[in-house]
This record gives structure tokens, sequence and C-alpha cells, in this order.
């Protein structure tokens, strides 16, 4: 039996060939090593994301990640949710949290659930993968199974904002957490002490709309982990990932820079780290290669 | 005036705040804003906002109901939860401007063209068919919104950011005729249907 079982919702970013496919398989290498079996939530749907609400509405919304609650109880009874996806983890927390809140939104979230043939309990936990990692785990743990440590990069924790507002990670504070930091640490790399962009806005949802405006905030989060000498960007969240990394390319048009920074997913570190390939760990997925940490996996 | 803003002027008349107490998702926080300032400070696109949180909520208690409806500020947004973590009131500001902008969308007083709510209308759309995002048909959809000629332009600027992540294996082309979906697509959208029928009923759509 696995050291850790949790009923799992990857989203539908983490998909196979969707734009975080590689986040995905970066955390199978990981949780391989740490002994964390994830079971997939049958049939799981969307959690309509930080966008969804605009034609969606509230009870619609709620009632979309319900359904995954349910379903989790229904298949995998006593395990907890955990989420790889930032906005999942935040949709799904959010809902809980109101659905707890209300008796009146819990009894018309049932009603509606019925029609899907489906109930929610009321039981179900929600968790995102680094929570499992820190809480579960914590450092020393994680820091056990490194057989590459990362030596010689310096990396840059873009924590951005939905693993960090409105829940946050447990003890962090909302505009200095450290634990991505303190994961980098973990795995033997060096942390950019003073990243003054860790928790900015990359636009989220709204670099598909306000381009040139999400572009801004894109250019100043690549921007000061080059003034900090970062050889890369490591990530929680798959939005942050693609915004930070797609739009580079069109950014040096804009504004004549030569942005060629790598931005990775903590748990492509973590993959490295514990002596998995440049394939284990996703990074043949990078729109932008990481060569440093490529390297460090052919050892 | 569509009928569901027809309707809502009647029932309200002159009080705003009320109707957005009783409609507006976390409605019935606006009275407790204290004016500080700190939410339109803290927002990543707040100098794009024409009017900034603080500011819709005084709006709102003035019953200046039209300029907040039709306004373009909520739609700013980028859901960073800034305004929410600052707030020393703790309003839960990022999903009353949720709010505003989908009560702002129903009564089709929303800025028609306005980028985001046809992003956000796009994307709700496109989850619902299967019950999962479908991101090729979504990016094409986005690209193709201002009619064919723009489309094939926008598509040839992305061009090789395309083409490099279906190298990666980050952008499947056949999403546009199959791709991933749940099994129980019958059970979503009825399950779906009830809730938007619940919703309309609590909040007064219906009378």
């Amino acid at each position: 039996m696995a050291k850790k079982e949790y009923a799992f919702y990857p989203g539908c970013s983490s998909q196979s060939k969707a734009s975080a496919s590689n986040y995905l398989t970066s955390v199978n290498s990981m949780c391989k090593t740490l002994d964390i079996k994830l079971t997939e939530i049958p049939d799981w749907n969307c959690c309509g994301a930080s966008i969804g609400y605009a034609e969606g509405g509230e009870l619609p919304r709620h009632v979309m990640n319900a359904r995954n609650f349910a379903l989790a109880e229904q298949h995998l009874p006593g395990q907890q949710v955990v989420a790889t996806c930032a906005a999942c983890w935040l949709g799904a927390r959010e809902t809980k949290e109101r659905l707890d809140a209300s008796a009146q939104l819990m009894a018309d979230t049932n009603e509606a659930l019925k029609e899907a043939g489906l109930h929610y309990k009321a039981e179900v936990e929600i968790r995102h993968m680094v929570e499992v990692l820190i809480e579960d785990f914590g450092y020393d743990a994680l820091a056990k199974p490194v057989v590459k440590p990362l030596g010689g990069l310096k990396i840059a924790g873009y924590v951005g904002c939905q693993t960090n507002r409105p829940f946050g990670i447990a003890g962090e504070s909302f505009e200095n957490p450290m634990y991505l930091d303190k994961l980098v640490e973990t795995l033997g790399a060096e942390p950019v002490a003073n990243y003054e962009q860790k928790v900015t806005c990359c636009g989220g949802a709204l670099a598909f709309s306000e381009t040139e405006k999400s572009q801004a905030q894109i250019k100043n989060i690549v921007e000061s982990a080059y003034d900090q000498g970062a050889d890369l960007i490591v990530t929680p969240c798959p939005l942050c990932q693609a915004n930070v990394e797609i739009y580079q390319e069109q950014i040096n048009k804009r504004y004549g820079t030569k942005f060629n920074m790598p931005v990775t997913y903590y748990s492509q570190l973590m993959s490295v780290a514990y002596g998995g390939s440049s394939k284990d760990a996703g990074l043949d997925g990078q729109l932008i290669r990481a060569p440093k940490l490529e390297e460090i996996a052919k050892k | 005036m569509s009928d569901l803003n027809a309707q809502a002027v009647a029932k309200y008349r002159t009080n705003f705040l009320k109707e957005v107490e009783e409609r507006v998702e976390e409605g019935e926080w606006v009275k407790m804003c204290m004016q500080c300032g700190v939410c339109s400070g803290s927002c990543p696109l707040g100098p794009f906002w024409a009017h900034p949180p603080q500011e819709i909520f005084m709006m709102i208690r003035a019953g200046r109901r039209d300029e907040v409806l039709t306004s373009d500020s909520m739609w700013m947004c980028t859901s960073c939860y800034n305004c929410i973590v600052r707030c020393p009131r703790k309003l839960p500001i990022t999903h009353i401007m949720h709010g505003l902008a989908n009560y702002a969308h129903r009564l089709g007083l929303a800025p028609k063209n306005q980028p985001t709510r046809v992003f956000a209308t796009m994307f709700w759309n496109n989850l619902i068919k299967t019950g999962r995002v479908n991101e090729l048909k979504l990016s094409l959809g986005l690209y193709f919104k201002d009619g064919f000629k723009q489309g094939i332009q926008n598509a040839l600027n992305m061009q090789k950011t395309g083409l490099g992540l279906m190298k990666a294996k980050r952008l499947n082309p056949f999403e546009l005729f199959s791709g991933h979906g749940c099994k129980d697509r019958k059970g979503i959208a009825a399950m779906l249907k009830k809730a938007r029928e619940i919703e309309a009923s609590r909040k007064h759509f219906a009378n």
C-alpha cells in the first residue's frame, strides 16, 4: 500500500496534450518517489476557473464543483481531494466554504445535483498538492529522496496569486510567502532572496482578453527574475506557468527585450532532484527549454 | 431595455443598494465598505478601472445604477484576490466585482464588446458542452471573435507559439474534432439547468 492516498483532481489543463500536460508528467514522477497514490476522481468536471462567473453565475458554478465532491465521496470515500491546479483548488475551496456557511446554498446545490443522480454529504476536504508536500510530508522528508541536488541553480520562486490568496498555505503571509523558496532550498538550489514580483498577478485569464495589460505584468515578473540573476522561474500554478512562459516571445516584440527565461513547476524540480530524467520531469514540454536543469537530469 | 432590466427597474425603483444586496453575489457586503481605497491601490489593473472598487461601492449606495452596471470597470478584475486579503473590513471584493459583472451581463447592460465579457462567455459555454475545457476551440474562438480576416491574422501572429506548444505536446490539433470531456454530459446539462432555475427564483429574477 502506498504511504499516502488521495482523490486526485487534475483539472482541464493537466489532461494529455493540454497546456499543462507536462505538469502532470512531473507530478506523477514526484509522487512515485514519495510513494503517493493519486486516484483520479471518476468523470471529474471543470471547476469553472476564475472566469466562469460572468456567464455561469453563482449556483451553477458551485454545483459544478460540488459534482466533483459528490463523485469523490461516492467513489473514493474517506480520501481527501488533492488538486494540482491553483484555480481548481481555489474554485473548489471557495465552493466548499460557501456551502458549509449556508444551509440554503447546500440544499439548493443538492437539489441540482439530484438531476445528475448525485448527493454531496459535505464530508470532503480540499487540498493543494503543495499543502500535501509541506504539511503531510514536511521539508525534511522531502529532502530525503534527493539524489541529484540542484546545486548551482538560482531560482526565482514565483508564487503568483491563487495558491496564495485568498486562502494561501497555512502559516504563510500573503505578501511574502516563503514555501516555494524553502522548497527550492530543500532541493539544493539557491532561491532568489529578493524576488519582488513573487506575488504579482500575471493577468490570469485576462492574458487572453486584455493582452497588453497582462503582458506589462508578465514583463515585470520576468525582468525581476533576470535582475536577481535567476536561471529559471518556478511556480505552483499552471496558468502562471503558461502565461509567463508563452508570452515572452510577444513581449520581446512589444518591448524590444530579449527574454528567454525558463518557467518550470516545483514538481519538475523535484522530479529531477529525485533522479528523474528530463522526460520524467516533463522538461521536454517546455516552450523555453531549461538547459541547466536538463544537464543535472542527464548526470 | 431587456425584460429582465425593465423588471428590475420597476421592482427596486430608486433603491439600487437593495437591488445589489438581493441579486448580486455577496452584494450584502457593499454597505460595509469604509472607503479607505486599499482595494483600488492593490489592484494590478487599478489604473485601468474607470471606477475602482471603492468608488463602485459608493456609487451603489448613491444609487448610480446605470453608471455602475454599464461600466467597463468590474471586467478589469484578474481574480488576483489582493483586494480581499488587504481589505480591513474583510469585504469579499473580488466576488462582489464578479457578481456585479455577472449581473450587468445578465441584464444586458454590460458593455457589448468588452473583451473579458466576450472571453468569459465563450469560456463558460465551452466548458459546459463536455464538462471540461477544450483549449483549442477556446483559443480559436477567441482569435476569430472579430471576424474571419482578423482571425487569420491573430492565428498567424500566434503561429510560432502554437506550433511550439504542439511540439511540446501541450496543444492537440485533433481537439477540434473530439477531445476530452466528461461521460455524463446529460447529467451535467440537467444539473446546470436546474441550478439556473433555482438561482433565478432565489434572486427574484422571475417575479
